[in-house]
């Protein structure tokens, strides 16, 4: 199940990048792109800033330097109109899913439509439909978050990251909380995804099943040096690498 | 947790010196319920031996008599073999039963993080009074911040472009005001009948008894209707907000909204706002009522007004401006029980303690924010002379 290197439009362009809080630097220096088609995985140990890195990619953190580059501009040296409309092609599923509590799942799913398209009620009521059937959710359109188990709360917020049928799709954590079966079923829907609707997808996680079976490109970021110490196609890097962390980490401890 | 049994054997540790190297000898139960073992027994009196002059240049242990253990022992153990390398004293552990040397083994693998505990130093007063001013600084900030997003976001609304949930306006319309009545209408009730009570055994004596209307109608209609139902709304919907917003911070809510290009400050905080400043003076106009209805039940029953009389007594002695004083006082004060409770909830942090603490903060804000909108509208309706 190993992906394709995908082909070689860059989507987002990572140069010379900064985070931090105040004074304290989660991570300097990182340098990579993802490309169209990509199934970019940013891993590292717990703790290492990965979350933190999606949220500099998905803009709601500023960074401390460097810049973020979309095909559409750059996202941290435009104005918050013009980040707003690269964003609106970009779709995210947060760790809980992060499913408007007030909301059923189909309100949840109508939420963008409404805003940004002039469809009527009617239409985005089956648009909302379609998106829940794709993720295995059919039949729970008036459930409320609170309804429903956690794995189904992180397929959902997978329907509502894709409502405006975005370019790219960012995964905070994908498997985390879900156990190994619906772990696999997840990332099956990933590659299929991607496939169809010829997304990108960017995906922070440590589960290493998922790194090597949905992952074409990778960066590692490491928590003693607080930068990325690799990149590249995990199963490469693998086979590759003399990196003793990264090996150690590519093969749970075990070397 | 069990309490410990004190007919039950105690552990002991006999300490045995030999040609230079000492002996522990463990025996009886090493368990977290049993007593504690007698002084001269005990790891203490080891840990004394390690320092003894001359120095022991060995250590070992014989644990035949041990009955049971678990970490109560490990704890001691490890406070001794930290003793016996600190003091260059060599620990056989082979005497010790089985899975302890192991364990002991685990819990020295990975040293101490460097700098990782936490150590209380007193700051000294200079630094405390910097750090203080500085973080006023960063609150009054993160305030003005706040209050500039939310002019905005009003400048949006009039311009017709704010993006919020007409539906949801609603529901917050219905919560902040309908299910509110309840308890507005007892408070407002008791509000009065006090009001009136105090006033009748002063009146009384002069028996100017139906000034309490007069009493009554002015001091509901022109603040205490609104102060009531400012504080009411402030423990019941103020805390409502920053509980909501918090949780939604906690839970990612609050992100997702942003990432698809929605303001939170729109979507969130207007909607709120605009229910508490248009719900405010309609529940004030009604607490005024119910607090006259009070006073009306005092002065009618207890006092025996004519209720025709008591009635047109307060229409002709309230001058229409307090009716509108109280007014701009409740929208005042919907405002800023919105604002507090908002504000509170989108700084929230990302723990259930953090939700708790917005919670209280956005309360004793809007009831201080009350009292000092109050303090500061009395002075300038005496200034404008109302």
């Amino acid at each position: 199940m190993q992906a394709d290197a995908g082909t070689t439009e860059p989507r987002i362009q990572v140069s010379n990048l900064t985070v931090a809080y105040g004074d304290f630097v989660i991570m300097r220096d990182l340098n990579f792109t993802v490309k169209q088609g990509d199934i970019f995985i940013i891993m590292g140990g717990s703790g290492c800033g990965k979350s933190t890195l999606l949220r500099v990619l998905v803009g709601l953190k500023e960074p401390a330097q460097g810049t973020v580059t979309y095909r559409q501009g750059s996202l941290w040296d435009v104005d918050d109109e013009k980040r707003s409309a690269i964003l609106r092609r970009t779709g995210v599923l947060f760790q809980s899913g992060a499913l408007f509590s007030s909301m059923t799942l189909a309100e949840n799913i109508s939420l963008p439509l409404q805003q940004y398209t002039s469809l009527p009620a009617k239409d985005i009521r089956e648009l909302a439909s379609l998106k829940l059937a794709l993720v295995g959710l059919s039949g729970f359109e008036d459930f409320y978050p609170s309804e429903i188990s956690g794995g189904m709360c992180k397929r959902a917020g997978l329907a509502r990251a894709m409502a405006l049928d975005p370019d790219i799709l960012f995964f905070d954590e994908p498997s985390a909380g879900l156990d190994p079966v619906s772990a696999h079923l997840l990332d099956e829907l990933i590659l299929e995804l991607r496939d169809s609707l010829k997304a990108t997808f960017v995906v922070v996680t440590h589960e290493l099943a998922s790194i090597f079976d949905i992952g074409s490109n990778s960066v590692y970021l490491d928590v003693e040096t607080r930068t990325m110490t690799a990149s590249g196609n995990p199963t490469t890097l693998l086979e590759t690498t003399t990196d003793p962390l990264l090996r150690r980490f590519l093969t749970r401890g075990k070397e | 947790m069990q309490r410990p049994d004190t007919n039950s054997p105690a552990p002991s540790c006999r300490v045995s010196a030999a040609s230079g190297a000492l002996l522990a000898t463990l025996s009886g139960p090493w368990l977290i319920t049993s007593p504690a073992p007698a002084p001269d027994a005990s790891p203490a009196a080891l840990l004394r031996a390690l320092e003894a002059t001359p120095r022991p240049a060995r250590l070992a242990f014989e644990s035949s008599g041990v009955t049971g253990w678990d970490s109560s022992l490990l704890s001691a153990l490890r406070a001794v073999l930290a003793k016996a390398a600190a003091t260059g004293v060599q620990a056989d552990l082979s005497g010790l039963p089985e899975g302890v040397a192991a364990l002991l083994d685990l819990a020295a693998k990975v040293p101490e993080r460097k700098g990782a505990a936490r150590h209380s130093v007193s700051e000294p007063f200079l630094e405390r009074v910097g750090g203080l001013a500085l973080s006023v600084r960063d609150g009054f900030e993160g305030l003005t911040e706040f209050l500039g997003d939310v002019t905005l976001a009003c400048l949006n609304l009039a311009r017709g472009r704010a993006v919020f949930q007409r539906s949801e306006l609603l529901s917050l319309i219905k919560q902040s005001g309908l299910d509110a009545l309840p308890i507005v209408s007892l408070i407002s009730l008791l509000v009065g009948l006090i009001l009136a009570f105090v006033g009748a055994i002063q009146l009384r004596q002069f028996g100017a008894q139906i000034y309490v209307s007069t009493i009554v109608g002015i001091a509901m209609v022109r603040v205490m209707g609104a102060i009531m139902t400012g504080i009411i709304m402030a423990g019941r919907t103020g805390a409502a907000f920053a509980a909501e917003l918090g949780t939604m911070q906690v839970n990612e809510e609050i992100d997702a909204l942003r990432t698809f290009g929605f303001s939170p400050t729109e979507f969130l905080v207007l909607p709120r706002m605009l229910a508490l400043v248009l719900m405010m003076p309609l529940l004030c106009v009604y607490a005024d009522l119910m607090g006259v209805l009070g006073g009306f039940i005092v002065g009618v029953v207890m006092l025996d007004i004519n209720p025709m009389q008591y009635l047109t007594t307060t229409w002709q002695s309230v001058p229409l401006v307090n009716f509108w004083i109280g007014l701009t006082h409740s929208t005042v004060f919907g405002v800023l029980i919105a604002l507090a409770g908002c504000y509170r909830g989108m700084r929230c942090g990302r723990s259930a303690l953090a939700v708790g603490q917005a919670t209280t903060s956005a309360v004793v804000t809007s009831i201080m924010s009350i009292i000092i909108a109050t303090a500061v509208l009395t002075v300038l309706c005496e200034i404008l002379g109302f």
